[in-house]
């Protein structure tokens, strides 16, 4: 592999659709077109998959609703049946001490095997940015913060990009070239 | 204090005021300092611009056509508001040619981008005489653009055309305004400005050309008052 740091860059849709997928550097093997969309669609599954299997978290969160119901209850006593329909975040705060809510589970965040290191990268809205990097490569969370910033401004601020299609858009291309290149050459 | 000052903004339903009754209208027209906007409430605006001038179009020249018309409206209005703010003894409007691309490449180009543009050319072809090129190499309409392959001939900067379009023609110069991209293609229709373009091509990939074609009146208006 050599001293590679960031191989590759897979952006899926939310449905599970791949819409961009680049290599970086030469003498990589290449999968087909048709294989890169079994992939996308099988990792989506995979972390579909991954963000349900935490027991702790269900845990936690089933405890959350319990608190929240308790409180609800509580507050509408004493305020003589009043509607508790505004309960769900505001009603909490006059009674005792804030329940804590329990972050959504973020499903599969990093892979790593012999060869590579796969981040995750789950956008609010359901994309997911995949990144291969070597095992070896520090700070992928800011490259990937980056890749994505790179992507909120050279794609989505793009009049021609239809949202949910696959991504073919010469300035990123560009952008992201030149930044990947900039991490590659420095080590 | 100002008859001016709405106070029963709450009871017209069309316009909305912010509650100090300070509207734009009342801020003075010659405070430019802290006129400046957000680049990506700009660029998400420019992108809705474009998709909503590119609907039911037959060609990239119809697309091209309405988002000249669309710049302009502000090009007349702007020229107003730039002379107003030029100091009391250069107050006038552009009398030649030279002076209305000066101020279109300076103050107007200031104005709306923070910097003047990159270049300033007269066709080099005898032949048209009435054309010349404002160059800039990197156009800030288009920062975000990325136009697709099937639509290699357009340049969304056609609205800043037509902001140019509308500054010569509200100073009575009335001149057709096209943007062409001469980035990467070889051939930029009627863009033949000398050596120098060709260096830049590799540095700035969004590099616009403006070509100005001023109608024929004009130039005839030119020589008679340059004889004079």
């Amino acid at each position: 592999m050599g001293g590679r740091a960031v191989i590759a860059l897979l952006i899926i849709n939310k449905a599970g659709g791949l819409i961009y997928n680049r290599t970086f550097g030469e003498g990589l093997n290449q999968l087909n077109s048709n294989d890169y969309l079994v992939l996308a669609g099988t990792f989506h599954g995979v972390h579909a998959i991954t963000a349900r299997l935490n027991p702790l978290r269900e845990h936690q969160a089933a405890h959350y609703y319990a608190q929240q119901q308790q409180y609800q209850h509580s507050a509408s006593g004493s305020l003589g049946g009043a509607s508790s329909s505004g309960g769900g975040g505001g009603g909490g705060s006059q009674g005792g001490p804030l329940p804590s809510r329990p972050e959504p589970p973020s499903g599969l965040e990093v892979m790593e095997t012999e060869n590579f290191r796969l981040q995750c990268f789950n956008t609010q809205t359901g994309t997911k940015f995949l990144l291969f990097t070597d095992t070896m490569q520090a700070n992928v969370d800011v490259a990937m913060r980056k890749v994505y910033e790179l992507y909120a401004d050279y794609v989505m601020k793009n009049p021609f990009y239809q949202l949910e299609m696959p991504v073919r858009c010469d300035m990123f291309d560009r952008k992201l070239n030149s930044y990947i290149r900039e991490i590659n050459n420095s080590r | 204090m100002s008859s001016m000052t709405p106070t029963k903004g709450k009871e017209q339903p069309g316009l909305r005021y912010p509650s100090n009754g300070k509207t734009i209208y009342h801020r003075p027209l010659n405070r430019s300092k802290t006129s400046e906007l957000s680049q990506a409430s700009f660029a998400y605006l420019f992108s809705e611009m474009v998709q909503y001038a590119s609907k039911r179009i037959e060609s990239i020249q119809d697309l091209e056509k309405r988002l000249n018309t669309q710049g302009h409206p502000i090009g007349l209005k702007l020229l107003d508001l730039l002379l107003h703010r030029e100091p009391a003894r250069t107050q006038t409007r552009p009398l030649t040619i030279i002076t209305l691309l000066h101020l279109i490449k300076q103050q107007l180009w200031t104005h709306l981008f923070g910097r003047a543009a990159d270049g300033l050319e007269k066709s080099s072809d005898p032949a048209r005489p009435d054309e010349y090129m404002i160059i800039d190499n990197e156009p800030l309409v288009n920062r975000y653009i990325s136009v697709p392959r099937d639509m290699s001939q357009l340049n969304c900067a056609a609205f800043v055309a037509g902001i140019i379009e509308g500054v010569c023609d509200g100073s009575a110069f009335p001149a057709r305004v096209t943007a062409h991209s001469v980035g990467k293609q070889q051939a930029a229709p009627a863009a033949d400005g000398g050596e120098d373009s060709g260096e830049g091509k590799e540095m700035w990939p969004g590099r616009t050309v403006f070509l100005v074609k001023f109608a024929p009146e004009v130039l005839e208006r030119e020589s008679f008052l340059g004889k004079g």
